[in-house]
């Protein structure tokens, strides 16, 4: 174990975690905003790998296939909002069943559209090449995707920060009824966060699509380490969701580079530790 | 209805359950030993959900450690193929409680929706256990029973299983009535209605959350024992977050806070996912329509149904009123 | 509910095989016999395609023979076992107890083998395993399974000839990279086994879980000094690998495992496959007329190249025509029937089979590898298994004696042990 070792698997951890920043930043912001906890995230995550397929196979611009396709799932994810979620009203547990309804829904019919052969997003050659330093290779895909979701989530942050739809939105998830008594519109706040989730997932999807492929069964797959993310970052927090994701990046990428027996434990136990000592995660807020 | 009323055709249901089932043909036995075995854990998240207002993501937990207990004493100790069938009963009751306990100290502090997460997270981390811990739970493989009891009466016909099923069954229903209508049942009702008056009334909420929570998880783990018989073969794929999902599926389908609903919720559960996927490849369509549907237009589940007719009549024999009322004038 | 539960059930019967799209035999009008076969394989989940190509195969041949095996009305009837070993038990069970199918067949994970054959124990029913490879199966667990039989192979049985064609190859040294489950032990420990008989070195083993698709944690602990890569790889896991190692700057040559570059994963594969070399009794590029006419009418009937899990469907339906034939149309009865297939001896699309006396079949083993090229009159430039050796004839003892070989343990995680690890 020399310390090429260490630089490599400390990049191959970040990278996985930059991945899993944007699955989890939009599960997390959906959870903050309107306390709903989306089991048909990971779906949005597949839909998204598989669409931008249909526009690679049509169209041959991998470029295109990034915006489009998440585009098109921030749609999806904007009617479950308005036409299903909302009219529920706040109420956890109904929320979550309707969402896994909608996950049964999506499996299927992914199945139906999109067969059930293991895919791959092919990226522009450049990226598929690797960057040499002192002897160790550095796949530039790796690069591309930490690139992204730092990209992203700064982005994110300075529309937090900076915008009057950001300070809307920190305002619902401070506290959603004092937010509407000062006159914020929480419904095209929730409408937006939620449209934006979908978008986030489905991004992740594509870029993910060519690192873990695109296959019936990624969405259930991929769902619950999102959740450790958003559960050990804490919920409705994107520094949280950033640093989850590192922290989920990094120990399930040196567990089993280090433990592989039981390299599930090393992403769950911690998980589980966070939640003994602060059960609303890292930097959540009661 | 009266209480009583209600208690004679419940009453009267099972009877016919019981005289109805040896005509049927032994896969549908299985079926609905099947079903009456998920009905166990499905009441069981009821008393949680239901009367506590706990939604746990996390009861197939319980089924698991249950399950796996029976497979391991079964296969590497012979343990539990003759009478002591009686004790793993017990052992994995105690087993389904012990875990239930300990997950409780994580998750009772928790409330809404925060519980949602504890919970999958804790039911994960069994899922993680069962899928990785080889040399403990075989892995992916998972275990195969040796077969079932034997002890003057052979499990292994299966109608003979189902009367035990159905038996232990009857007695969980029995047990969990009887604590939901005792003045502990009230004072969990109480907690789910407004959990800060019962605290302002002196109430220990956390202590009666926490015990009702380990309660669910006794009989979660009685669920397992008799799910690892039942099926021969006890998995990983048991202990998934769907199995969980699914059972909060089946009590909110069948109507919470009723354990009837969830026994009812159970059936239609385990129809559509055992039957129906046996007569049509689209069944996920089914299954998720059904999902959706329960939450759009069933908020009270299907035990919720006469009431809202009910409600219906009234009301519109209300508006008739108004309108004779009106025309009168 | 429950009465329509146990009334609906004849009348949705043949509502179900219609849905199915099975074909309910369009053999003679009045065949005397019936021969109800049932057949499990995963139609949704991660294995959906497999699961397609596996009752695809099957259903080729079926409907080659109009439905009529020697007689016998030919009733196919499939379920969704979802790739999960618990739903393969019920869904055989159903299949037995309900549709009183004269056996069952499929399974597709060794996991699921495992999982079915107690059922047809205990159920006194045939399975047929043509697709799940666990070695005990037929090895030290067949005395337990008496109406188990396998038409497809043993997880280890193409990796014993591969460990000696590993030595040609002048190979000293070699690292493993195989999915954490039994398959993957199976499949290692065959090669390692012959690898190391002649004279080679297995020096590091490493298991990444099964369904790891960032290979990022164990590519770098690749040892330098190994000449050659083992891997096994299993559906997914199959398209990431490849594509990582050559990212991370390995330029090693690669052998694996045959389902690391099947036909059911290759067309998504990009060219850093090239090269590589995997073995099976196998390849959609086997060079010989039935194969070619095989694969030719299978990608004009389902529009993709057969993959081993069609051809080994397609097989087993073969010969299950052949007991009818011997048996003259009529079911035989479990045992007998066992008996009766034990003696086939056929010509099949992957080359001469017959099955030993533990009930597992006696093949050639083909070595391959990927290439890209024109093939079977094909104009499009396609990556094909091409076949660059062939081990006639391999049983699953390999060349070793059945005795001594059933007295070691089955292959595991720490047997045949790393004693040349670094």
């Amino acid at each position: 174990m020399d310390t090429e070792f260490w630089v490599i698997q400390v990049f191959n951890g970040i990278s996985y975690g930059a991945l899993l920043f944007l699955l989890a930043g939009g599960l997390s912001l959906i959870f903050g905003v309107m306390r709903i906890v989306n089991l048909s995230h990971g779906s949005y995550f597949m839909l998204g790998g598989y669409v931008a397929l249909t526009v690679i196979w049509t169209t041959d611009l991998w470029v295109l296939s990034i915006p489009l396709a998440a585009l098109t799932i921030a749609m999806v994810g904007l009617i479950m909002e308005r036409v299903f979620l909302r009219p529920l009203g706040f109420d956890p547990l109904r929320q979550v069943l309707m969402t896994v309804g909608f996950a049964f829904l999506f499996q299927q019919g992914a199945l139906d559209i999109w067969g059930g052969d293991s895919l791959d997003i092919t990226p522009p050659e450049v990226l598929t090449e690797s960057v040499v330093i002192a002897d160790v290779y550095f796949p530039l895909y790796r690069v591309f995707m930490i690139a992204v979701a730092v990209a992203i989530g700064v982005t994110i942050w300075l529309t937090m920060e900076k915008t009057r739809m950001g300070a809307m939105v920190r305002a619902a998830v401070d506290d959603s009824e004092m937010a509407r008594g000062v006159g914020v519109d929480t419904s095209r706040v929730s409408m937006f966060i939620f449209a934006l989730g979908a978008f986030l997932a489905a991004l992740g999807g594509v870029i993910g699509g060519a690192f873990l492929g695109v296959y019936p069964g990624l969405d259930f797959e991929i769902l619950p380490i999102a959740f450790a993310v958003v559960i050990i970052g804490g919920m409705g927090s994107l520094g949280g969701a950033a640093v989850g994701s590192l922290i989920v990046g990094l120990a399930d990428n040196f567990g089993k580079a280090l433990f592989p027996e039981i390299s599930y434990f090393t992403l769950y136990a911690p998980m589980v530790l966070i939640l003994a000592l602060k059960p609303t995660g890292l930097f959540g807020r009661e | 209805m009266s209480e009583k009323t209600k208690i004679i055709i419940v009453a009267a249901v099972l009877v016919a359950l019981l005289a109805v089932t040896p005509f049927a043909n032994s896969f549908v036995i299985l079926l609905i030993t099947q079903a009456l075995i998920f009905a166990i854990l499905a009441m069981s998240l009821d008393i949680l959900l239901g009367f506590t207002g706990l939604p746990s993501l996390g009861q197939a937990a319980y089924l698991g450690v249950g399950a796996y207990l029976t497979a391991i004493l079964a296969t590497n100790y012979q343990f539990g193929l003759d009478g002591s069938f009686w004790v793993v009963i017990v052992l994995g009751m105690m087993l389904g409680a012990v875990t239930a306990a300990f997950f409780g100290l994580f998750a009772i502090r928790a409330t809404g929706v925060y519980f949602l997460m504890i919970t999958l997270a804790l039911g994960q981390c069994v899922w993680g256990l069962a899928y990785r811990w080889n040399s403990l739970t075989g892995g992916d493989n998972g275990i195969n029973m040796p077969g079932r009891p034997e002890f003057g009466i052979d499990l292994a016909d299966d109608l003979t299983f189902f009367y035990v099923v159905f038996g232990f069954f009857v007695a969980t229903l029995v047990v969990l009535h009887l604590l939901v209508k005792s003045p502990f049942g009230r004072s969990l009702v109480g907690i789910r209605e407004s959990e800060l008056r019962m605290r302002i009334l002196g109430y220990n909420t956390w202590l009666h959350k926490y015990i009702a929570f380990i309660i669910a998880g006794g009989f979660g783990g009685l669920a397992g024992v008799l799910w690892a018989f039942l099926n021969g073969l006890v998995s990983p794929e048991d202990v998934i977050l769907t199995t969980s999902v699914d059972a909060l599926l089946m009590v909110v389908l069948g109507g919470p806070g009723t354990l009837v609903g969830a026994t009812i919720g159970a059936g239609v559960v385990v129809f559509l996912r055992e039957y129906l996927s046996t007569l049509v490849t689209w069944w996920q369509y089914v299954l998720g329509g059904v999902y959706v549907l329960t939450i759009l237009y069933l908020p009270g589940g299907l035990m919720g149904i006469p009431e809202r007719i009910r409600q219906r009549r009234t009301l519109s024999a209300a508006a008739e009123r108004a309108k004779a009322v009106s025309a009168s004038q | 509910m429950l009465r329509k539960l146990i009334t609906g059930r004849r009348r949705l019967f043949p509502l179900s095989a219609v849905a199915l799209g099975i074909s309910l035999a369009s053999g003679p009008a009045v065949a005397a016999e019936e021969l109800r076969i049932g057949f499990v394989a995963p139609m949704t989940g991660i294995f959906a395609q497999i699961g397609k190509d596996m009752s695809n195969g099957f259903q080729m041949y079926v409907d080659e023979v109009g439905g009529n095996f020697a007689g016998a009305k030919v009733t196919f009837i499939l379920e969704d076992g979802q790739g999960k070993p618990p739903v393969n038990v019920r869904k055989a069970e159903k299949l037995v107890r309900q549709d009183k199918v004269h056996m069952f067949i499929g399974g597709l994970l060794a996991s699921t083998g495992y999982a079915l054959a107690p059922v047809s124990t205990r159920l006194k029913t045939v399975y047929i395993s043509s697709i799940a490879a666990a070695d005990d199966l037929t090895q030290r667990e067949a005395s337990k399974y008496p109406l188990v039989v396998r038409t497809g192979w043993t997880s280890s049985q193409p990796n014993h000839p591969f460990g000696a064609w590993a030595c040609e190859q002048g190979y000293k040294k070699v690292v493993t990279v195989a999915a954490d489950y039994a398959f993957g032990y199976e499949t290692v420990g065959g090669f390692q086994k012959t690898f190391e008989d002649c004279g080679g070195k297995v020096i590091q083993k490493i298991w990444p879980p099964l369904g790891t698709k960032d290979f990022g944690p164990f590519i770098p602990t690749i040892k330098d000094s190994a000449d050659a890569i083992f891997t096994l790889m299993v559906g997914p896991m199959s398209l990431q690998f490849p594509k990582q190692l050559a990212a991370a700057g390995i330029k090693k040559p690669v052998m694996g495992g045959g389902t690391s570059y099947d036909e059911f994963v290759l067309p998504s594969m990009g060219d850093e496959v090239v090269g590589h070399v995997s073995a099976l009794q196998y390849s959609a590029a086997l060079d010989t007329p039935k194969n070619k006419a095989f694969v030719k009418k299978y990608r004009e009937k389902y529009g993709k190249v057969p993959s081993y899990y069609s051809e080994s469907n397609y097989t087993t339906a073969q010969m299950i025509h052949e007991v009818m034939k011997k048996t003259g149309g009529k079911w035989p009865g479990a045992k007998k029937f066992v008996q009766l297939i034990s003696e086939v001896q056929l010509d099949s699309v992957r080359g001469p089979v017959r099955l030993d006396d533990m009930r597992n079949p006696v093949h050639n083993i083909y070595i391959r590898k990927v290439e890209k090229k024109k093939m079977h009159g094909y104009d499009q430039e396609e990556l094909w298994n091409t076949v660059i050796k062939t081990y006639p004839n391999v049983s699953q003892f390999w060349t070793y004696k059945k005795a001594d070989f059933l007295k070691q343990p089955v292959y595991s995680r720490t047997f045949p042990p790393c004693k040349h690890c670094e």
